[in-house]
């Protein structure tokens, strides 16, 4: 294999004191039909050969950019418009574009965010990395050919000579994310960028390949400049840690030094909202003069917190609110011709939901746990088996029922971006559940929809807002306001937090919590992130393949996993165990 | 994990806190303007020279479509003088005279108005059977949805244009009207199917679970969430395509079986104007490019819309 490394590579040897990477006041703008928009304000790092370096921000905070403007990637109108990126000594941002394709692959490789995107899908597999190798080396027709099967090997796919002809299509993310990992490290780079190579990834996966990439780039000695938002990550994986927010720097050092004692605001901010197995459950404070609730650190003795165990304790010796008895989905999946495939998304599941608690079903995807939630809405119907709200059989009701059963259980879903219709204004949106069920005059509706922004904490002024003018969490919120407008008795989140940044996140489970104590809510709470699920759930269902495989309160969850698989994932929770300074 | 040499050590950097005050997070900012899909697009088409361009042409249009007698004066169709037959321009009647002797200027100024009702009447009528058709066989799908595409895949086999000369040709009147509703019979699957395809995609949004989940009625969803939210495709085809039943007509009545002869239309007199084409090719000209115009700016206009509605596009520029 070492024949293979160019000559270019070895052009200089640099000593091991000279930083690899050297990015030095860095600004990045993109050019908008209102003038240039700076993206990234000033970026100055150092990365050294060997290390691993993650940039850690929230979305919009520049860190992706910074990486695409190392190796002149910007997206459309992106200019770098000051600074220097000096590679081996090198400025890359004075590069011709002829030099730049010779730096790009064999000395700096790129493993990109979105594993089912990146691959193209009328090429196989084999093609596609032997494109890569074909570009960085001299390699042709057998020896490439050969080459391929050894970095898709290198990669973690064992049986990669039989599945060279195979298209995107018929590899799990996972898998994909290996080829592309073994196509930016087929040329063997000194430098790494992964930008966020894991976020679209189970967390079980996502450890599996985070260990690989970690044994290959010590093996190789290359570094790796990881990008992510995530801290647990950051904390486990990189040994400097960049903190970006708004386009700057804000904090940089040693990843463990920064997390264990955060100085700027803004890091102590992410530290403190950083979900872990060590977090307890958020309580909500009934006192009104209290400051806004806060995420309690491990440990925390607080009245509130004893009062609301045992209010929670008494809703647990009362009835079920809602409960499941054996519930069965079958899909049929057609093939070719009048061929069926049956597929049990979900198999003899059981559980109940006391009244005002929380229940979290947990899974990895595909496991069943959104065909849940689509099977107690009664969006789908039960294949076999038995839905009880309040003891009732909730799989026969029609017309009036039906809209009495849909005014009391409200969905919040996962995606943000999604599930507000964009030309509607926020006002309308909200006041659609009232219009739709015939609630109130025109004025009462209005008063009604600036009595729930209030409760999700945003301005009046929103209802004149549309959706693409908000983000993330304030769509969430909003979501969040319309499932309450009929004033229901049970949300369903399904993944509700789970694309948002942690700052967020921590505050839209403020909220959620906030309103449980209000308005005496139930929840349940469809999630993939363990982490979450301690801050917010009593009770937690862990499902695997359309099976319940543990069901328990959350402590007993946490503290004392049965299943091999629920301690599997736990596990795998990125920083699980690490003590974050807060 | 790898541990770094001690001589790579980073020190711990901290930004001083002026430089990036931490804002409170996720917070709505209140000073913007409040926009929509459609407030963005016209910020969007008003910013194009070329958006008002061809505005202002086609509103030019159809005002010497409505009131023709604003522009000139001279009678289209009496006082035709064959003396004049083919003549250059004079004081009176700046484009000349046609073969027959009659104002070219005039012809094509009252020709103006038989051209844009067929054009509109023919985009309005397709649009609204498309969408209507579209829209509910997406929507719904099943059953209504296969009948619904396999009947419009057979009017789709057949050219617009070709389908129009067989059907006029045995029609005993022909008038704006009867050619707009001819073509539109052939035009309709074209807008109905993209007008599917956007519903389709419409129908398996998030926010229509959420109303369907909301208890919101499924037909009440069509019109209110799913039909706003795949209109704007439609819109932009149905702009452009106004310049190309304009075409079709004029078309149709150069081969004789459009329009009467006893309406002025441009596709008539450059039909009539074609057998002096090489003696005195002005005649043609004239008509031929008040209709190139009147297409420009529709097309023009179509190209501008389909952008603003299409952020990608949008930000492109």
């Amino acid at each position: 294999m070492t024949e293979l490394v160019t000559e270019t590579v070895n052009q200089t040897v640099p000593s091991s004191n000279d930083p690899l990477l050297d990015i030095r006041d860095l600004e990045v703008g993109f050019q908008t039909q209102y003038g240039v928009v700076p993206a990234v304000r000033g970026v100055s790092l150092t990365l050294y050969a060997g290390q691993t370096l993650a940039i850690v921000g929230e979305s919009g905070s520049g860190k992706t950019t910074t990486a695409q403007a190392i190796i002149n990637l910007l997206a459309g109108t992106g200019k770098v418009t000051a600074g220097e990126i000096l590679f081996e000594g090198r400025d890359l941002t004075r590069l011709s574009a002829k030099e730049m394709q010779g730096v790009r692959g064999s000395l700096i490789g790129y493993v990109p965010q979105d594993p089912m995107s990146n691959l193209n899908p009328v090429w196989n597999i084999g093609f596609q990395v032997e494109e890569a190798i074909k570009a960085n080396s001299p390699l042709r027709g057998k020896e490439a050919r050969a080459r391929t099967i050894e970095v898709l090997q290198e990669a973690g796919l064992a049986d990669a000579a039989d599945r060279l002809k195979q298209y995107p299509h018929q590899f799990s993310g996972g898998m994909r994310q290996r080829v592309l990992i073994g196509i930016g490290l087929s040329a063997r780079p000194k430098l790494l960028i992964a930008d966020e190579p894991t976020s679209a990834l189970d967390v079980t996966v996502q450890r599996q390949i985070l260990d690989h990439l970690a044994t290959l780039t010590r093996d190789y000695g290359t570094s790796v400049l990881f990008i992510t938002h995530d801290l647990g990550l950051a904390a486990e994986r990189a040994e400097q840690l960049v903190v970006m927010y708004k386009g700057k720097v804000v904090e940089s050092g040693p990843s463990q030094e920064i997390l264990a004692n955060p100085q700027h605001p803004y890091t102590q901010r992410l530290v403190a909202a950083a979900p872990s197995l060590a977090s307890r459950r958020i309580q909500a404070k009934k006192n009104q003069d209290a400051p806004a609730p806060e995420i309690f650190s491990a440990g925390g003795t607080d009245t509130a917190l004893i009062t609301r165990a045992t209010e929670r304790e008494l809703a647990a010796s009362g009835k079920d609110l809602i409960s499941v008895e054996g519930i069965t989905k079958m899909y049929r999946i057609r093939k070719s011709g009048l061929k069926y495939d049956e597929l049990l998304a979900v198999n003899d599941v059981s559980f109940g939901v006391k009244k005002g608690t929380t229940t979290a079903i947990v899974g990895e995807s595909g496991s069943g746990k959104s065909t849940v939630a689509k099977l107690i809405l009664q969006l789908e119907s039960t294949t076999s088996g038995r839905i009880e709200f309040e003891g009732r059989d909730v799989a026969g009701l029609k017309g009036r029922e039906l809209l009495n059963f849909r005014r009391r259980v409200q969905p919040v879903f996962q995606d943000p971006y999604g599930s507000l219709d964009p030309q509607y204004n926020v006002g309308n949106t909200i006041a659609e559940p009232l219009l739709a069920h015939n609630v109130g005059s025109r004025k009462e509706r209005q008063k009604r929809v600036l009595e729930l922004l209030d409760q999700v904490s945003l301005p009046a002024a929103t209802q004149f807002r549309y959706p693409s003018e908000l983000s993330g969490g304030q769509r969430q919120r909003i979501a969040i306001a319309r499932a309450l407008a009929l004033k229901p008795d049970v949300l369903v989140l399904d993944e509700a937090v789970s694309a948002l940044d942690v700052l967020v996140q921590g505050q839209i489970l403020n909220l959620l919590t906030e309103l449980q104590t209000e308005l005496g809510l139930t929840y349940l709470f469809i999630t993939h992130d363990l982490a979450v699920v301690r801050l917010v759930a009593d009770n937690v269902c862990v499902m695997q393949r359309g099976r319940i495989v543990e069901a328990a309160s959350t402590d007993e969850v946490f503290n004392n996993p049965r299943e091999l698989y629920t301690q599997e994932l736990l596990a795998a929770i990125p920083g699980a165990n690490f003590a974050f300074g807060r | 994990m790898p541990s770094s040499t001690p001589n790579n050590r980073q020190a711990h950097v901290v930004a001083a806190l002026d430089e990036t005050p931490v804002a409170a997070i996720d917070q709505v900012n209140e000073t913007q303007k409040a926009r929509s899909t459609w407030t963005d697009a016209w910020e969007s088409m008003r910013r194009r020279p070329s958006f008002w361009i061809s505005s202002s042409l086609i509103l030019l249009i159809v005002l010497v479509a409505l009131v023709p007698t604003l522009f000139t004066q001279a009678p289209p169709n009496s006082n035709c003088l064959l003396a004049d037959s083919n003549g250059g321009a004079e004081a009176g009647h700046p484009l000349g005279f046609t073969r027959q002797g009659c104002d070219t200027y005039a012809r094509i100024i009252f020709g103006t108005r038989a051209s844009v009702t067929v054009g509109l009447l023919a985009t309005f009528l397709v649009t609204l059977v498309g969408v209507v058709i579209g829209a509910l066989a997406g929507y719904y799908g099943g059953v209504l949805d296969a009948i619904v595409s396999r009947i419009g895949d057979i009017f789709f086999a057949v050219p617009t244009v070709l389908g129009a000369i067989v059907l006029l040709s045995v029609l005993p009147e022909r008038t704006p009207v009867t050619i707009a509703l001819v073509m539109s019979i052939f035009a309709w699957p074209q807008i109905a199917r993209i007008m599917r395809g956007a519903v389709l995609t419409a129908r398996n949004s998030d926010y229509v679970t959420a109303s369907i989940a909301l208890g919101v009625s499924k037909f009440k969803i069509l019109l209110r969430h799913v039909v706003p939210n795949s209109i704007a495709p439609v819109i932009v085809i149905a702009t452009v395509s106004l310049g190309t039943f304009i075409v079709a007509e004029a078309t149709l009545s150069f081969l004789g079986i459009g329009l009467g002869s006893d309406i002025m239309s441009w596709g008539n007199d450059i039909g009539n104007a074609q057998t002096s084409i090489r003696t005195a090719p002005q005649v043609l000209l004239y008509p031929a490019a008040a209709l190139s115009v009147t297409v420009l700016a529709f097309l023009m206009l179509g190209d501008v819309v389909g952008d603003a509605l299409d952020p990608k596009a949008r930000a492109r520029r």
